[in-house]
């Protein structure tokens, strides 16, 4: 591991360790009692969640424009774009498993298909086919399928967004949750922010990581396909 | 040759082979006769009609859908023969004239196979619609637009993958969603009379004006991936 990626790993585990203690040491809530810190896990990871999925969005964009033009950055922006999507596919996973969880408690049940449920559950699902047809696309088509297919799921989160939500809105029955849980005591804001940061720089760290070992990656499969692996002693992959 | 005939030879072209063969359209027609049977299994729709209309607009989308699908692979392997697609690739004509073509040749044969599915349909579940049917005329095709255009999209981006048939609903489910969702409330508004299909007119124009510039801008890069 490089030594940035050593301090900042440091670092990061020092604020998910205060971010932590701020959720444990927030004031109970008043009708879920201890149940509802999960929300402080919960809230930070689907707010991410959607940011990620710009950052695949703008990566494969720059490696269509690199494509034909600077083939080293382009290699650069599909492996970001692919480490954006892996982490939108990790986050949107724990803020649909924490989210259930929060619904089993606060509603008795564990799913409900209001309106952000649904978009979220969209959400996964289309960064979850983006990551499958990097796995079934021929190789040296990977790259360019995903772009595309990147920049249509982009496109997509918006209009599911609102479709969705004029579908509940039409038809009121069984929305769960709406309105009550617009805003949040000023006592609890701290140990929300503090979670944000730390979840933020958590994921900023495995981007880090998975886009370094892309790189990686791409660098060996260069090399074997150029027939160099073993040949060159002292090349370090 | 100006854009428009461009488009026009490749459709010309599409709309004959099929006249030849019928493979596509037969091929959806009776796998759609075969989904909206099993469905039958699940529940019995003479006996409710009140249900019936609330769920078979769904249901209709989802047989025309997995038909579709079983013909927009097809659609591009004809090319891939004697690599015609290499032919195209060559050729001195806009590529997205390629795409709308084929598109436009998808949208006709999923059309006839509505206009043969639709009364089967209102016949086998017994269906007695209580909104104005004819704004059915606007949503069938739209919402037949909709699949078509990002169908035959993906079907081409899944054409030299490893698993093509396994590829395409992977890929065009999750990014229809709103489009289904759409055209799946307007039918049933149509069906069921209850709410106005208006709103979901006006998403489905929205999601087919947008995928299909999408879809033009981007086919060149799919068509040269490699």
């Amino acid at each position: 591991m490089p030594k940035w990626a050593l301090a900042w790993f440091a670092l990061t585990l020092i604020m998910l360790v205060f971010g932590f203690y701020k959720a444990m040491t927030a004031p109970t809530e008043a009708t879920m009692g201890n149940l509802y810190r999960v929300f402080f896990y919960h809230l930070p990871h689907t707010i991410l969640s959607f940011i990620f999925p710009y950052l695949n969005c703008g990566a494969s964009l720059l490696y269509l424009f690199w494509r034909n033009r600077n083939v080293e950055r382009a290699a650069a922006a599909d492996a970001f774009a692919l480490a954006a999507a892996e982490v939108t596919v990790l986050y949107a996973t724990i803020g649909l498993a924490t989210g259930m969880l929060w619904g089993r408690a606060a509603w008795g049940i564990w799913w409900a298909w209001d309106a952000r449920m649904t978009t979220y559950l969209l959400l996964w699902l289309l960064y979850v086919s983006y990551l499958l047809v990097r796995r079934y696309s021929a190789t040296g088509q990977t790259a360019v399928i995903a772009a595309v297919l990147a920049i249509f799921a982009a496109i997509d989160v918006p209009i599911c967004f609102m479709s969705i939500r004029w579908w509940r809105t039409q038809h009121p029955a069984a929305v769960f949750g709406g309105g009550s849980d617009s805003g949040i005591d000023p006592s609890m804001v701290p140990a929300v922010l503090w979670n944000m940061l730390a979840w933020a720089m958590w994921g900023a760290l495995i981007l880090g990581l998975r886009y370094a070992i892309e790189r990686r990656l791409q660098r060996q499969s260069n090399a074997r396909a150029l027939g160099f692996l073993g040949n060159e002693p002292g090349t370090a992959f | 040759m100006n854009y428009a005939q461009h488009v026009l030879t490749h459709l010309r072209k599409d709309l004959r082979l099929e006249w030849r063969t019928k493979d596509s359209i037969n091929g959806m027609l009776f796998f759609a006769l075969l989904v909206v049977v099993v469905l039958a299994m699940a529940f019995d729709p003479a006996s409710y009609p009140t249900m019936t209309r609330q769920i078979s607009g769904g249901l209709l989308w989802v047989a025309l859908l997995f038909a579709a699908m079983t013909a927009l692979n097809q659609s591009w392997a004809r090319e891939t023969n004697n690599n015609v697609l290499d032919a195209h690739r060559l050729s001195s004509a806009p590529a997205s004239a390629l795409f709308v073509g084929k598109a436009l040749a998808n949208f006709l044969f999923v059309i006839a196979v509505e206009v043969v599915l639709a009364p089967i349909f209102t016949i086998f579940y017994n269906l007695h619609p209580l909104g104005e049917t004819w704004k059915l005329l606007i949503i069938l095709p739209l919402g037949t637009w909709a699949l078509v255009v990002n169908g035959t999209f993906f079907a081409a981006l899944s054409l030299r993958s490893r698993n093509r048939e396994t590829l395409l609903p992977l890929v065009l489910l999750p990014i229809s969603m709103p489009a289904l969702l759409a055209m799946i409330q307007a039918t049933t508004a149509v069906l069921t009379g209850e709410f106005e299909p208006t709103l979901w007119i006006k998403v489905l124009v929205a999601y087919v004006v947008v995928f299909t510039t999408a879809c033009v801008l981007l086919f060149q890069t799919i068509l040269s991936a490699d």
